[in-house]
């Protein structure tokens, strides 16, 4: 019952967040804190859970099953292995961030607002641990719909565009998605007779390679639109600069790693023999988007731009660690999905802090900012280092894992990724270059990080510092669920 | 005529009883809240007498009329429909000037001729039905008077109503010519019997379908829609987009499984470029309008082109789950098109037609249940989970995707991409941000109760499908056992 819970927590914290606000403008958010808080204990407390899985594998610790649509055995089912869990811990996480970063920033229609961010990280729960494939769909489409409000009503200059842009993208991609779940479900059913969406059912499923080939890449496009790689990325960038910051928070930090997570979970699993045969595509589109977005990152003025560029780049890595098909690989993308969610989501506040101060995203407008802004511009230097890949944080292990599982797969392809470590400072730097040393740029006073502002950055500070210095604690979580998914390949 | 047949035949009888029970009830005292009781009354009556049925059901009445599950369940929906839009008419027309009373009249002819429609099972049932509904739309469309739009748009209606009505009897009158038949079963069997095909037959129905095609408003048969929708009082718009043409669909249906008439394979050709012309059509030209009756006339053709393709795809998957699907979606599609035309019938005023995006600016902050409603309406137009729309758009999915009807499934993810945008461009005007405070609505309290069943439905439907799923395979079921 833990599970439905974790969902439900969230979205009834929503509700209540959005009636709350008839009393005061300023109870929703308490509520979403709290709302988290409470999350986040269900979530670690019940770790005896692990005794509790039955009919599976040791790999998954909890189980849920009820039906909901016998007629095409479609259950409500939801299942948590290590993945899941750090995913689900990183969204937790965030969530924190994403209410903090909106304390004062959202002035108008609080409750609504912290409604729908409640909704939209309930969905990405529902996404990371759904194991029916109508419920992942289900979950998958309702995590944007929110995330569609958060940018098109607090949103800034361009919000409509960028708001439309993005559902589109990701609504017509995932119909390719749910078409070749539905013709996977229909070959089953030729198969064995009997219609079901059940994830476990559909792993073992007969499948022509023709037939393998264009069902994985529904999958695979609906997801590395998600992802995003390179050619399908132009929709973040637009949707990350109009977004609020807590929607930013939300947006780099969680939902891109869904996009991860589904290739992990499904696009693999499900057909080891097409995404094997796909994989140097795959492997070639990843190490496009490191090198593209990374150029592209260095190349603009907006900030906040920058910052979504950025993120391109670190999920090709992603992409390329997913179809690597060794451990080594697999963990590092594990990795740097959590280093990535942790250090671009504290980039994206600290572009927000800026943004709140100075009213402006552009780079042009900023300059010498470590003179006004000391421990914020110390901050940003430190997660620009974590960006870069500086050895002893987080994203550093993520990257190393990936490059050595790519290099024994295909050499050339990692030696042309290993030029971003090149790349990858010059955009970090021309960030600290143009916004926080220069001259100073004429500015009032600016008040300096604030209380809640330390916590929630130092909290990111710690995180990517434990994950950089020792890793080993999350590796151990993930590595059963990454072995069990190696062991389908074979 | 035995007394069974009698008996099955209440609903109808019913409906046709309350129909001059208003008109006399007009001749006696012409009272607009006395005759909407009346309407009222006599469909809900019509719809107890449903359910008394159901039980003995399948009736053949007559050679014309055979009252089977199918045609019940169809009744029941048309029924139900029938009186939402009667809601929304109450609060539209009653502070309107001039004499309405009568137009509750007409809506209770247009139900009886689709109610005869969905259960006819014979040519001359199959016409009577068609132009009882159609005549009564024709004055229904232009009730409003000393407008032009209204005239405007019956006068199209009423032309190219015609003309199709002429195609409709050609196509019958060929067929006949060859099989000697105008029962259902009796062409069936005729077609059954064939092996080859007969260019008579098949050009007979290619004249029924460009007939039916007119009432479904599919390209290239669209293009008196926008002009009607746009014209016709918002109630009646809703009325004319879900019981004229779920009746018609219904009809369609009823008339290719019964008959057999999948067999004529080069059909399905003309149909597959029908349904691809409607969806990208549909969805195209939606995108260009500003006035929301006109984007969502647009979207229906295409919607009629997203049920079409259900539709073909039971050239070569079994019947049960075609009618399935077309029911499942066509019950949706009845919720959300009455919620939508009903959040415009709320909007509207005596003195304005609530038609042009400027009227949704800020809906959300002004009126946000209102807003809400209308918001879930749009989403499950456009398909996205938790609303009924969702399962609808699985059904066609799984339908098609079983008949392997590929390149159809690719028009529908592009026009579901179309269509997002010009759907969610009215959910942004209305989450814009205008500085206004929520002002009280009208006394609108019919109109409300409504779009709130509707809406509970329809999150109802999405969220939990199963008990809706289990009665249309009852039904879809009650069609196999038919031939």
């Amino acid at each position: 019952m833990i599970l439905p819970a974790l969902i439900c927590v969230l979205l009834l914290g929503g509700f209540a967040a959005w009636f709350s606000e008839r009393w005061s403008p300023e109870v929703p958010r308490w509520v979403g804190i709290i709302t988290l808080t409470f999350e986040a204990l269900l979530l670690v407390l019940p770790y005896s859970w692990v005794e509790h899985a039955d009919g599976l594998s040791s790999v998954w610790f909890a189980d849920f099953y009820s039906p909901w649509i016998p007629r095409f055995g479609i259950g409500f089912h939801l299942a948590m292995d290590g993945l899941s869990l750090l995913l689900i811990a990183l969204t937790v996480l965030l969530g924190f961030m994403a209410v903090s970063s909106s304390w004062t920033e959202i002035k108008c229609r609080q409750g609504f607002f912290f409604f729908n961010l409640l909704a939209c990280l309930a969905g990405t729960v529902g996404v990371f641990l759904a194991v029916d494939l109508f419920l992942f769909f289900f979950f998958w489409e309702l995590m944007i719909i929110p995330m569609y409000f958060l940018i098109s009503i607090w949103g800034h200059e361009n919000r409509t565009y960028a708001a439309i842009k993005l559902f589109i993208f990701t609504q017509v991609s995932s119909l390719l998605m749910l078409l070749a779940i539905v013709a996977l479900v229909l070959i089953h059913h030729k198969n064995g007779g009997t219609y079901s969406f059940d994830y476990f059912e559909l792993l073992n499923t007969a499948l022509d390679p023709d037939g393998a080939f264009w069902l994985m890449l529904g999958f695979f496009i609906a997801f590395t639109v998600k992802l995003p790689a390179v050619p399908f990325h132009t929709w973040l960038p637009d949707a990350h600069t109009q977004a609020p910051t807590g929607g930013s928070v939300i947006l780099a930090g969680v939902m891109l790693k869904t996009g991860a997570y589904g290739l992990l979970r499904f696009v693999i699993p499900l057909f080891p023999e097409a995404a094997h045969q796909f994989a140097p595509v795959a492997m070639t589109l990843g190490a496009v988007s490191v090198l593209y977005a990374a150029i592209m990152a260095f190349a603009q003025s907006d900030l906040k731009r920058l910052i979504a560029y950025t993120s391109v780049s670190h999920m090709g890595f992603i992409l390329l660690g997913v179809f690597s098909w060794n451990l080594l690989a697999l963990q590092g993308s594990v990795i740097t999905m959590l280093a990535h969610g942790i250090s671009a989501s504290a980039l994206f506040m600290i572009a927000g802090a800026l943004q709140e101060r100075l009213h402006t995203r552009e780079m042009g407008n900023m300059g010498g900012l470590w003179f006004v802004l000391p421990a914020l511009s110390a901050l940003a230097l430190f997660f620009a280092a974590a960006s870069l890949g500086l050895p002893g944080l987080g994203n550093f292990i993520g990257e190393f894992l990936v490059l050595q599982g790519a290099f024994s797969v295909n050499m050339v392809l990692t030696s042309v990724t290993t030029l971003v470590l090149i790349l990858a400072p010059v955009y970090a730097l021309i960030v600290m270059q143009k916004v926080f040393y220069g001259p100073l740029y004429q500015y009032s006073l600016l008040s300096d990080v604030s209380r809640r502002e330390w916590v929630s950055l130092g909290l990111l500070v710690l995180m990517t510092v434990w994950l950089g210095l020792s890793p080993q604690a999350v590796l151990n979580v993930s590595a059963p669920a990454m072995q069990n998914s190696i062991a389908m390949e074979r | 005529m035995n007394i069974n047949q009698l008996i099955a035949l209440a609903p109808v009888i019913t409906l046709a009883g309350t129909a001059i029970a208003v008109m006399l009830g007009i001749a006696v005292r012409r009272n607009f809240i006395l005759s909407f009781g009346i309407a009222a009354v006599g469909i809900i009556m019509s719809l107890m007498a449903l359910c008394a049925v159901w039980r003995g059901s399948p009736v053949q009445v007559t050679l014309l009329i055979r009252m089977d599950v199918y045609a019940l369940f169809y009744m029941a929906l048309l029924l139900s429909a029938g009186l939402a839009v009667l809601g929304f008419c109450y609060d539209y027309f009653k502070d309107r000037e001039g004499e309405n009373e009568e137009l509750l009249l007409l809506l209770l002819t247009a139900l009886l001729g689709a109610s005869v429609l969905v259960a006819s099972s014979h040519f001359a049932a199959f016409f009577l039905g068609l132009e009882t509904l159609s005549i009564s739309l024709f004055a229904l469309i232009s009730y409003p008077l000393n407008q032009t739009r209204p005239l405007e748009a019956a006068i199209k209606y009423l032309v190219l109503s015609g003309v199709s009505s002429a195609f409709l009897l050609m196509g019958m009158a060929l067929i006949y010519a060859q099989c000697g038949e105008l029962y259902f079963s009796g062409i069936g069997r005729y077609i059954a019997s064939r092996q080859d095909m007969n260019v008579m037959v098949l050009s007979g129905i290619i004249l029924i379908v460009a007939g039916l095609g007119f009432k479904l408003s599919l390209i290239p048969f669209h293009l008196w829609t926008p002009d009607v929708y746009e014209g016709a009082p918002a109630p009646i718009t809703a009325f004319i987009a879900t019981v004229s043409k779920g009746a018609v669909f219904a009809l369609l249906l009823r008339y290719f499984v019964s008959t057999d008439s999948y067999a004529y394979t080069p059909l399905l050709n003309v149909f597959s470029v029908i349904a691809g012309l409607s969806i990208l059509g549909g969805n195209l030209l939606a995108l260009l309008q500003n006035n929301v009756k006109r984007l969502l006339a647009y979207s229906s053709i295409a919607h009629m082109g997203y049920l079409l393709v259900a539709f073909i795809a039971g050239g070569s998957i079994s019947s049960v789950l075609v009618v399935e699907s077309v029911t499942f979606y066509l019950l949706a599609y009845f919720i959300t098109t009455i919620g939508a035309f009903g959040v415009v019938s709320v909007l509207s005023t005596p003195q304005t037609e609530a038609d042009d995006m400027s009227f949704y600016r800020g809906l959300f902050w002004r009126r946000p249940w209102l807003a809400a409603t209308f918001t879930l309406m749009l989403l499950s137009l456009a398909g996205i989970p938790l609303t009924a729309g969702f399962i609808g758009k699985f059904y066609i999915f799984t339908s098609a995707a079983d008949g392997r009807l590929w390149g159809l499934l690719l028009a529908i993810i592009v026009g579901s991409g179309l269509g997002l945008y010009y759907y969610l461009r009215i959910i942004v005007v209305m989450s814009m941000n205008v500085e206004a405070t929520a002002i009280k609505p009208a006394q609108d309290w019919i109109s409300a109760a409504t779009l709130a069943v509707l809406t509970i439905l329809l999150v109802g439907f999405g969220i939990y499908p199963s008990l809706l799923i289990n009665i249309i395979q009852s039904v879809s079921y009650g069609m196999e056992w038919m031939l």
